[in-house]
């Protein structure tokens, strides 16, 4: 090796050090944990290796509980907030006057501490004792019977769990979209009118096309950002979210870990790894779609 | 189709510290552009010159004034009804089609009577193509062509809705100076095949001159003169365009005429007749000098440049406003380089006489010695 060399690695060192020891050797402990059966936590021993640990996880109805609820969310929230995200930049991207304002207000929920937005939530569609809840209040109003959005049906709490993961995820993507609508240039727009392109053609033929690198990066981040859901689901129903049947993947790894329940590391790595791999994928075909769809 | 306008005149708004002010970027338009010819726009920077086409494209609205194409007014007719195509400054390709889809696009938003049949318009999409020469590149995207092939493909996505006015917004600017030759003449050549009456914006007196038929020079908003190139340089009506038209620029002194004599400095170097006694600028062509041992005009000379073609004297004179005097020779004139002064005599027909106050062109009459 020569010394340009030596010194390219010596410059890499420090992050490579980094990386190593906190990024590497975790996850090749998690590897190892997950097939380590029976291990105790304790003692720091176990019975033998294989792939039980794994068994064990996908037999588990609580994790599989997770699992569709992940899904759910995942597939529900991603391309609605993507979509509605995407009308409102577009809108926003039209009006002139008090633009900054609206830009605020709809950034306003990304600055906002997740919990408290849940707080917030939980009070809108809490059903108890003293009151129904301002949304029931709503639904009575137009004559329908009321609902415990928290405590009651599982097609309710999920609906309030979507409504939420897209409230809070949507400022960021409105940010983005807008800066993506603002940098495509107006030469294309006033070629196109001089052209006489429908307003719809526009935005589809012309529009669409030169912010798809932004809009996929948000459909790739998003599906991410929702398999890895678990504080939103705290914020709305507890921390004993298998009992609210309201768990995810990241909160089963963690209850394995730490909660009532836990103190098998071992369940909680194998559950990690499914999840690593869940993503991964879903990550990979995302990607091999974008190359087809994306310009340039 | 030619194009009337009539009292055209554009305001812009515009807010600062102070507050409201009114820019009048097109001030007063009154010109026709004749059928089939080609038109340069012609200013500085910032002289109302893209504005106009604007207006004409209706991309922007006249404050007041009105636009007809032919008989008919279009001033209040939106672009995509008034039959223009319309060729952007950095083209405007659309990125993510292909040549032939950006040479579609105009054609498929054709709507009811108008609409096309697909044969139709695959013949329109070929003649386009080939009639700008860029049928062998159909399937690739604007990124993999150069500006010139793109520039050839923006002409193309215009002209293939067979426009009325084909509008041209500073062609050739993105171009090197090679590349640029050539595209004037190419753009030069599609005019006279298709014959449509073509208006196109640039600050480049050299590029307007050797292709329009017809020069519009403005600045400030303001038309100065129209007219055919030759015409313009030869009879300038102003000082502003004397000195916009013509490289090496004109160059021009300060001077009188008292007495029926044109005097430089303090030396007479004309007689001429017709002409009131008063202070002037005396503009004179670079090929308006003469070498001439006894030559009225002396200038100190500075250094002598050789093209091959011609030979370029550089001096310079108190009583000149550019900061040098340059003069073209013809290549077999020899100058001695190493004299400290040379003596012009001055060819009458390339000496303009400016009125001091106005700046505008004084007509007179050269009396021969």
């Amino acid at each position: 090796m020569d010394k340009r060399k030596l010194k390219g690695w010596l410059y890499l060192l420090p992050a490579l050090l980094f990386l190593s020891v906190f990024m590497v050797y975790p996850l090749v402990d998690v590897l190892v944990y997950s097939f380590e059966e029976g291990y105790n936590f304790a003692s720091q021993s176990f019975f033998g290796v294989g792939w039980y640990n794994y068994s064990y996880v996908l037999h588990d109805p609580y994790f599989l509980q997770a699992v569709k609820n992940t899904f759910i969310i995942v597939l529900i929230t991603v391309p609605l907030s993507t979509i509605i995200a995407l009308v409102i930049s577009t809108l926003l991207a039209s009006i002139k006057g008090l633009r900054d304002l609206f830009q605020t207000i709809y950034f306003l929920p990304y600055v906002t501490n997740t919990l408290a937005v849940g707080l917030v939530f939980m009070i809108l569609f809490k059903k108890n004792a003293y009151t129904d809840g301002l949304v029931n209040l709503i639904i009575n109003r137009f004559g329908g019977s009321s609902i415990d959005f928290i405590d009651g049906p599982y097609w309710a709490k999920m609906f309030v769990m979507c409504f939420y993961t897209i409230w809070v995820v949507m400022p960021f993507k409105i940010l983005i979209l807008t800066s993506a609508l603002a940098s495509v240039k107006q030469d294309y727009y006033k070629a196109a009118k001089v052209d006489g392109t429908g307003k719809l053609r526009i935005f589809f033929r012309i529009t669409l096309p030169m912010i798809s690198p932004m809009i996929f990066y948000l459909v790739i981040t998003g599906f991410i950002g929702a398999f890895k859901a678990y504080s939103d689901e705290v914020a709305i129903f507890g921390t004993d979210l298998n009992a609210a049947g309201m768990n995810t993947i990241v909160g089963y790894v963690y209850d394995m870990l730490y909660g009532n329940s836990g103190g098998y590391p071992s369940y909680a790595s194998a559950a990690a790894l499914i999840l690593f791999s869940l993503v991964f994928t879903i990550t990979c075909i995302n990607l091999l779609i974008s190359k087809k769809n994306v310009h340039y | 189709m030619k194009v009337i306008l009539k009292n055209l005149t554009k305001k812009f708004q515009s807010y600062n510290k102070t507050g409201k002010s009114e820019v009048i970027a097109v001030n007063d338009f009154d010109f026709e552009i004749p059928d089939g010819k080609l038109i340069g726009l012609l200013g500085p920077s910032g002289c109302g010159k893209s504005t106009t086409l604007n207006l004409i494209s209706g991309l922007e609205k006249p404050t007041s004034g009105q636009i007809f194409f032919g008989e008919d007014d279009v001033t209040n007719l939106p672009p995509e009804n008034r039959g223009v195509g319309l060729v952007f400054q950095n083209y405007a390709l659309y990125p993510h089609l292909t040549v032939r889809q950006n040479i579609y696009f105009p054609l498929e938003n054709l709507k009811g009577k108008e609409k096309l049949s697909k044969e139709e318009m695959e013949k329109r999409v070929v003649n386009a193509a080939k009639m700008v020469q860029i049928d062998e590149l159909m399937d690739r995207k604007p990124g993999e062509l150069s500006g010139g092939q793109q520039q050839r493909v923006a002409i193309a996505r215009a002209l293939v809705k067979m426009p009325k006015v084909l509008l041209l917004d500073e062609p050739l600017s993105n171009l090197d100076a090679r590349l640029r030759l050539q595209t004037r003449e190419e753009i030069r050549r599609i005019q006279h095949e298709t014959k449509v009456t073509t208006i196109f914006v640039t600050h480049d007196q050299e590029e307007a001159m050797s292709i329009s038929d017809m020069i519009v020079v403005m600045k400030d908003g303001v038309v100065h003169q129209i007219g055919k190139p030759q015409d313009v340089y030869d009879h300038p009506v102003n000082l502003f365009v004397a000195k916009f038209l013509g490289t090496p620029p004109i160059n021009v002194f300060t001077g009188k005429v008292a007495g029926g004599k044109l005097i430089i400095g303090t030396e007479e170097v004309m007689e001429l007749s017709g002409v009131e006694d008063q202070e002037v600028y005396v503009g004179i062509r670079p090929e308006g000098f003469i070498l001439q041992e006894d030559g009225p005009l002396s200038c100190d000379l500075k250094g002598v440049e050789v093209t091959g073609r011609d030979t370029t004297v550089v001096s310079t004179s108190a009583a000149c406003l550019n900061t040098e005097i340059r003069s073209i020779m013809n290549a077999e004139i020899k100058v001695d380089a190493a004299q400290k002064c040379v003596r012009f005599a001055l060819n009458p027909n390339k000496v303009k006489l400016f009125s001091a106050q106005t700046e505008k062109s004084i007509e007179f009459k050269a009396v021969r010695g």
